[in-house]
């Protein structure tokens, strides 16, 4: 028996196609893709990810004990609210998940992790407290939506109380603040403004008829990942793994170096590798017909690769992709597409960002 | 459940066959076809003139999801391509009996299509899938 969240009944109310995600028995599309796509990019769009596993991280050594988890710095954070991106890595210098980590002070922190890796995920956050002074608190009793595009902040808004808006005033990106009921952040996985909220279960289904009722449209897994894509952000499992180091898969910005004495899981082997090098990834843009897609082998002057995610990019109108391959590939590599090898640009990869083209 | 048009033929494959008169047959991809590719974004069509055999993939469905081919429910030649899905192949999905049309095609010998299935047999094979 799959997984559901409490916004279930409002996507089959919405006669959603619903596919097995890891697990949850979640929307796809709730009619055509594109356009779920098109109005995040436009207007404003919603995505139930209540699948997502939130954690909280609390007691006196909460600030140690990430310090030594993730490879990106908690010290960095000052601010109340303020989050960070970071990989959690294995002794080898593998990605075991991505993460968000919200601070609130160096003896509160929240997690935000990905729902394919919850138990992997919960088991590793326990393992490592070991010997830290923290309690690792999982937060079932939220679900969470993600309001996403150029007027999305605004149509979320008139679900708010007076302080709410408040404390989401002015509110920069990358914060989070608990408003009330709800935890408000400024985050997301689209390359919009928008907000990602945590609302408690009982209340979720009439918070995102509240939504639905302040125009904004109902989006399902398959906008959100041609939407990560255009952003150029990374999906835990396809674009990384275990087995891959972040300096493999665009993530190396995620990495804190300094101070060299702060000793994180895996830092002695993404030392070794930076050393010895690693591949890169890589973007892709194909401007003629036909779409790129995840697996598909990459041929360069500098050895193989493949591509890791892969799609049709509903805002340029042609395919982008990710790919690994080895270092310092040139301005162009060749794809294998459909048993024919086809000329593809190299650029960053990153390709849309607040509704416009970045190449 | 799927609209599958009862004065239609079908491959089980997914395509459908209107017959036009004089042996020629119009081919398109099935309402539960688009349905499982989800958004269209590009169709490559057969050229004009192509000969053609019953079971050879002759055009490709390209959704945002996945690429898939389309075959030839019956042998003959190629004789209009709907050169509107160029610009527009979500026709394919918003009127995949209409406007999503693919290709036509003159019949080699037109009672092969008494070989496809009639709707009830579609939608028994699209049961089992």
């Amino acid at each position: 028996m799959s997984n559901t969240t409490p916004l279930h009944a409002k996507h089959i109310e919405a006669g959603a196609k619903m596919v097995d995600f890891f697990g949850w028995d979640m929307p796809i599309s709730y009619g055509s893709q594109i356009e779920e796509h098109h109005a995040v990019r436009q207007d404003a769009g919603m995505f139930d990810v209540s699948h997502m596993t939130i954690v909280d991280a609390t007691g006196p050594q909460a600030k140690d004990y990430l310090r030594y988890l993730l490879a990106n710095d908690v010290a960095k954070l000052q601010d109340k609210g303020k989050a960070l991106y970071s990989g959690m890595l294995n002794e080898a210098g593998g990605v075991v998940d991505d993460l968000i980590v919200y601070h609130f002070d160096e003896t509160n922190y929240r997690l935000v992790v990905n729902s394919a890796t919850r138990e992997k995920d919960m088991n590793w956050l326990r393992e490592k407290a070991e010997g830290f002074d923290v309690t690792i608190t999982e937060r079932s009793e939220f679900a969470m939506i993600a309001v996403q595009g150029p007027n999305a902040k605004e149509k979320a808004a008139t679900l708010f109380s007076d302080a709410q808006k408040e404390a989401v005033a002015g509110m920069k990106p990358f914060f989070g603040v608990q408003a009330e009921d709800l935890f408000i952040a400024t985050t997301g996985y689209t390359g919009e403004a928008g907000y990602e909220i945590m609302v408690p279960k009982e209340r979720a289904g009439q918070f995102w008829q509240g939504l639905l009722d302040a125009g904004v449209k109902p989006c399902g897994l398959g906008a959100r990942d041609t939407l990560r894509l255009e952003a150029g952000m990374n999906l835990y499992g396809q674009d990384m793994d275990e087995t891959v180091s972040p300096l493999a898969a665009n993530m190396g910005w995620t990495i804190t170096w300094e101070p060299a004495e702060r000793d994180f899981v895996g830092r002695k082997a993404l030392e070794q590798q930076r050393e010895a090098g690693t591949d890169k990834l890589i973007g892709l843009v194909m401007t003629e017909k036909g779409v790129l897609r995840a697996g598909q082998k990459v041929r360069s002057g500098n050895g193989d690769g493949i591509i890791t995610s892969g799609t049709f990019s509903p805002t340029l109108g042609h395919a982008i992709a990710m790919a690994r391959v080895p270092a310092g590939v040139g301005e162009t590599v060749e794809v294998e597409m459909r048993k024919k090898w086809v000329t593809v640009n190299v650029v960053k990869p990153s390709f849309v960002r607040n509704g416009k083209s970045v190449l | 459940m799927s609209n599958i048009p009862s004065e239609l033929r079908y491959a089980s494959t997914h395509e459908w066959v209107r017959p036009e008169g004089d042996g020629v047959f119009t081919v398109g991809i099935s309402e539960h076809a688009q349905d499982l590719l989800g958004d269209m974004v590009f169709v490559e069509l057969p050229d004009v003139g192509d000969k053609v055999s019953a079971g050879e993939d002759v055009a490709v469905a390209e959704s945002v999801k996945a690429a898939s081919d389309v075959y030839s429910p019956i042998s003959g030649e190629i004789i209009e391509v709907n050169e509107a899905l160029e610009d527009s192949p979500e026709q394919v999905n918003s009127d995949p009996y209409g406007d999503g049309w693919m290709f036509k095609i003159k019949a080699d010998d037109p009672s092969e299509v008494d070989g496809l299935l009639d709707a009830e047999g579609y939608e028994n094979s699209i049961d089992e899938d």
